[in-house]
Parts: structure tokens; sequence; C-alpha cells
């Protein structure tokens, strides 16, 4: 097994996408009262014959949905425009919504389609936003998330990641398949495969390249793995276990966790696996890393108080600073893009939950209700936590909104999924 | 000269392991009988996990010969505490307990006899929280072997302590048996 993985190292399955004919319904569930989120009417677009399925208004629909920010509103039971001529504002606004999505889809020769969309703001009466795409079938979804970004970033002012990718591992009886999705968990591909288990992916700052932790040589080794052409590299393979590794901002190097020398210690690393240097000392365990957002600190987790706690010491060396202190077990940090939050998990009462900590108000707060959540991922906006949670015996990826009351499921059903990370 | 020893390494092995918090040390007691019971439920949970590789029990490795005396592989005869693969530990605990003793000092006897012999020190956790937490963790346990068969006078070269995290896991399922089977370090050979 081990022998076939390196000769065929890479299963890039560009167009595996095609074999997914059923997609899972998305679980949305929202939590609470709509305070602060912006109603929208997404008119369903006129349809094309031939069209993919599920329809451009779901998966924006769903999109929208789930980033906790905006709530749909019910569209039914109303004439329902597909251009500018035939919007009615005043029925839009009698039914509450603040914005709304119009659009059409038209057949193409070739199999293409024409899609146009515009985002009208209903209480002023002006358009938002209009474009108008010429796609195959196979950009269909890309398109869908393309339409949610524009209204989402129109509407909140805050950069959407519908388009923005996921990376977690699949279990599947004991074979393990690190994969890769769109941010909605639709449209996986297989980027390795392997008899052995696979752990703690991370995509590099640009979204081209996937650092993991296969088990694949009878022990932990750090890859790094070229999304485009599918070549890998061991970076670490030193004496021991190496793992967690954590992409620098300026996707040259690596914090990694290595025990050649002593017990799981930080390293800096190159990609490549060249310009090793040791970060923390000390017999205790430091592991987890992730740099912050302007690449002067690592947090990461350590018993060098006797329970796992969560710190950070300077990238360039230095005393470590503890900066979780409720609870006895507080583990895998993952940083907001501004710097400011840190999302992990946190024990409570035999519950591992995803917590969110204020860096510079020390306060925390849990975000979700769910007993055996791990490997949180912030998004790339900051704006919701990618994590793996346990429904029903099984594996599932969930988001949660940064209030803690918009939950989404993103895995699609009989699938065991885990290690999740959200990339760019 | 070997109480002597013993008590050196279970001392060493004390002091670098400092967090002996002892708090929960009652949930699982796995003195008396647990190895026993530990072999019973590996040779019979066989089928669990195809890539672990503790030889315990039968298996044809070894021939008897008619006077009783064993010729095959000294490492896998029944007879010796080499057949023994599996260190168990407590619950948030990273000691080499005594009950291990014989068991290791074969295994260093061995390895001291035999300098080309390469052995794998593989330690695991229980899936409760953090993966990579739980590989340091399983690392802790290897550690903890290997550093009891250095003490006994095997070379660093001839050992190496990795960690399967909870990623491999024994016995599957959440329950303290379970959890218990799975906080263990396997003594594994490079040749076998």
């Amino acid at each position: 097994m081990m022998r076939t993985l390196l000769l065929s190292p890479l299963l890039l399955l560009a167009f595996l996408s095609a074999s997914f004919s059923t997609y899972a319904a998305m679980e949305i569930q929202v939590i609470g009262g709509a305070a602060n989120k912006i109603d929208v009417a997404m008119v369903p677009f006129q349809t094309a014959a031939g069209q993919p399925m599920p329809s451009l208004t779901q998966i924006v629909g769903d999109d929208l949905t789930r980033s906790g920010q905006i709530k749909l509103v019910d569209v039914s039971g109303t004439q329902q425009p597909v251009d500018l001529a035939q919007v009615n504002y005043g029925i839009w606004r009698s039914k509450g919504a603040e914005a709304m999505v119009i659009g059409q889809v038209t057949a193409l020769p070739g199999g293409r389609f024409e899609v146009r969309f515009r985002l009208l703001d209903v209480i002023k009466q002006t358009q938002l936003a209009g474009y108008s795409y010429n796609i195959s079938a196979e950009q269909w979804r890309a398109t869908a998330h393309q339409i949610a970004d524009i209204v989402y970033e129109k509407l909140t002012g805050t950069a959407g990641i519908f388009s923005t990718r996921i990376a977690y591992v699949q279990k599947q009886g004991k074979r393990f398949e690190l994969r890769v999705a769109d941010a909605d968990g639709q449209n996986p591909k297989t980027v390795v495969r392997s008899n052995e288990p696979v752990i703690s992916p991370m995509f590099s700052p640009d979204g081209n390249r996937l650092a993991y932790v296969s088990f694949e040589d009878k022990k932990p080794v750090v890859y790094v793995q070229s999304l485009q052409d599918g070549s890998r590299r061991k970076t670490a393979a030193f004496k021991g276990s190496n793992s967690a590794p954590a992409w620098a901002p300026d996707g040259k190097r690596l914090a990694v966790v290595l025990t050649r020398d002593d017990a799981s210690q930080i390293y800096m690393i190159n990609a490549d696996g060249s310009g090793v240097t040791r970060l923390t000392r000390g017999g205790s365990i430091d592991t987890e890393p992730v740099f912050s957002p302007d690449g002067q600190m690592i947090y990461f987790t350590s018993d060098r108080g006797g329970s796992p706690q969560l710190y950070r010491v300077a990238s360039s060396g230095g005393e470590p600073k503890r900066v979780s202190f409720s609870g006895t077990y507080n583990v895998s940090p993952t940083i907001s893009p501004d710097g400011k939050l840190l999302a992990y998990i946190g024990r409570d009462e035999g519950r591992f939950r995803v917590m969110l900590l204020d860096l510079s108000s020390g306060q925390t707060r849990a975000l979700t209700d769910t007993a055996r959540d791990e490997s949180p991922s912030f998004a790339p906006n900051g704006q919701a936590v990618l994590y793996a949670t346990v429904q029903a015996g099984r594996g599932v990826l969930g988001t949660v909104s940064l209030d803690g009351k918009t939950h989404a499921r993103l895995s699609e059903s009989g699938v065991d999924a885990r290690e999740p990370a959200w990339g760019p | 000269m070997n109480k002597i020893l013993w008590s050196v390494l279970l001392t060493l092995t004390l002091t670098a392991c400092g967090t002996t918090s002892g708090t929960k040390a009652t949930v699982e007691d796995r003195t008396g009988g647990k190895t026993d019971a530990a072999m019973g439920s590996l040779t019979g949970g066989a089928s669990g996990n195809g890539t672990e590789t503790s030889a315990l029990g039968g298996k044809g490795a070894g021939a008897s010969a008619l006077d009783g005396s064993y010729t095959g592989d000294p490492r896998k005869n029944p007879a010796s505490p080499m057949s023994n693969r599996s260190v168990y530990f407590d619950f948030d605990q990273f000691v080499v307990k005594d009950e291990y003793r014989a068991m290791l000092e074969a295994h260093a006897g061995y390895l001291l006899s035999k300098r080309d012999a390469r052995v794998i020190l593989q330690g695991n956790a229980d899936d409760r929280g953090s993966r990579e937490y739980n590989l340091a963790l399983g690392q802790k346990r290897a550690e903890a072997v290997r550093k009891a068969l250095a003490v006994l006078g095997v070379s660093e070269v001839q050992m190496e302590a990795v960690s399967f995290g909870e990623e491999k896991p024994r016995k599957e399922g959440d329950t303290e048996e379970a959890y218990a089977e799975n906080r263990r370090t396997d003594v594994v050979y490079a040749d076998e």
C-alpha cells in the first residue's frame, strides 16, 4: 500500500464532480431571533430547459442563509419578476424584504447557459448590482457561489466566502480520503487516498497547496502537496513523530511539531523541508501551532501548566504567555483574520465545544451546543467557524456564525467526515 | 542489580513526567491480572485493526521441540515476557508501571544482544479531544517506554518512539474499557 502511494502519490480527480449526481439537502438551523439580519427576497430565477440542479436560487439562498447575517423572505404567493420592469417594490416591501434578487437562465448552443441576475435595494428602489455570465454546466455551482458573494458583500460590506474551498478527511471503512470541496461541502474532489489515517490538513495562504499529516509510513509525517499538479514532498519526516503543520502568512515557511529532540515541540521549517529551527523548549507538550495574521505570533496548545491550555509565543522565539484561563482543557486554536479572536475547543462537564476567546478582553463564550466538537477553522472573512462534530455516531462538518445562532451541517449523508480546514 | 536498575528507571520516568495529577488514577485499576486480560482482548480482537503487529499468542510463530524447549523466534516465545508487547497506562499518567519490568527487561536483553535489531515504540491515546493533542499524548507514552529501555542500556539508535495518537484504536467505542485499551505503547520490531 505504502509503495503504491509513493509511486502514484497523487490522485487529483479533476472531473470527479460529474459522478456526484445526488446532492444531500443542506441542513441549516437558525437559533434565536433574526436580530440584525438583513431580509432578502430570493426570487426564483426563470429556468431554462436542461439546466443543472439544484437551482441557482437554491444554492445562492443556502449560501446566504448559512452566513447567519441574511434571512430569506418567503417569496410564495406573489408574482415573481424576472427583469427590472416587472418589479413592484411596494409588494416586496410589504413582505418585509430590504433587498431582492431576480434573474433568469437562458440555454445557449453547445450546452452552455447565460445567467443574468440583479440585486435590488427594495427600500431605495435602486439596483445594487447586476451581472451576466456565459457558463458551462460545470460552472453552475461556482456561478451560484459568485452570485452569493456579490449579494453578501453588497449587503454586509464584508467579503463573501462562498467561492472559497474547504479541505477535510473522509473515512469510509478502513479507507481515508483527503478531499477538497466548495465552502458548502458540495463538489468534493479527492486529492489523497490512503489505507492509513490522514489528519491536520491546512491550505497554504494562496490556496494552491495543502500541508497535511499522513501515517502511510507507519508514523506521522508532514507532507506538502500541490493542488495544481498533485506533486508532493515530505516536508518533515524526522525521527519520531512529525505533525500539526501550520503555514506562515508568507506561504514559504511552516510551523510543525517534531519529537526528534524532546517531547512534542514546535519548529519552523521551509516548505521544501530545509532550514529547520526549534521554536519552543521544555519537556512538556507544545502542539497545534497557528500563526497570527501578521506572522509575528504563534498560538499553540501546551500542557506546561499541568493541563492543556492555549499559549502564544513570538514567531522569532521567546517566553510563551498563557492566553486561556478558564477550564482545564483548551486546545486546537484558530485565529480570526483580524487577529482579534481565537476559536478553540474547550471541555466543560465532559463536553468538547467550539469556544470563542476575545484576545483583548479575555472573554470567552461557547459557539456550539454539541459535545464532540473538534478542529475549528475560521472562515477567511472571519464571520464563521468551520468545525467537525459527531452526530448520530457519525463525523459531520458544520459551520457556526460568530453569534452562535446559525448552525449548518455541510456533510453528505452516509459519510464520516473530520479534520476540516477552511481555505482561501 | 535488576532491582536497582528498575528503581532508577522508575525514578527517572517519574521525574520526566512531572504532571502526576493523580486525581483520576482510580478510574481504572489496571493492576493484577491486567496483562492477561489485555492479551485476551488482543488475541480475540485482531480483526479490528489489520495494521497492528502485536503478535502475542500462538499463530504458529515458533515450534516447540519434543522436550518442550522453544526453538522459534525468542521474541515470540509464549513462555517469555518478550511475547508481551503492550504497555498500558493509567488515565492521564505516563509512568511505566512496575508490572512491565520483566517484559521490558526481556526486550532490553534482546536488543543488547542483537545490536542490529531495531524497535519502534508506538504510542496511542483514546479518542477524546483533539487529534493533534492526542498524538502528543501517545508520543509521551512512547517516550516513557523508550526512556525505560534506555535506562536498561538499549542504544538510542536502536529505538524510535512514534505516536499514532487516537488514529489507530485497537478497541473502538466510547467506553472506559476502550479508552483503557487505547492508552498504551506497543513494542514493535522493525523486522517483524
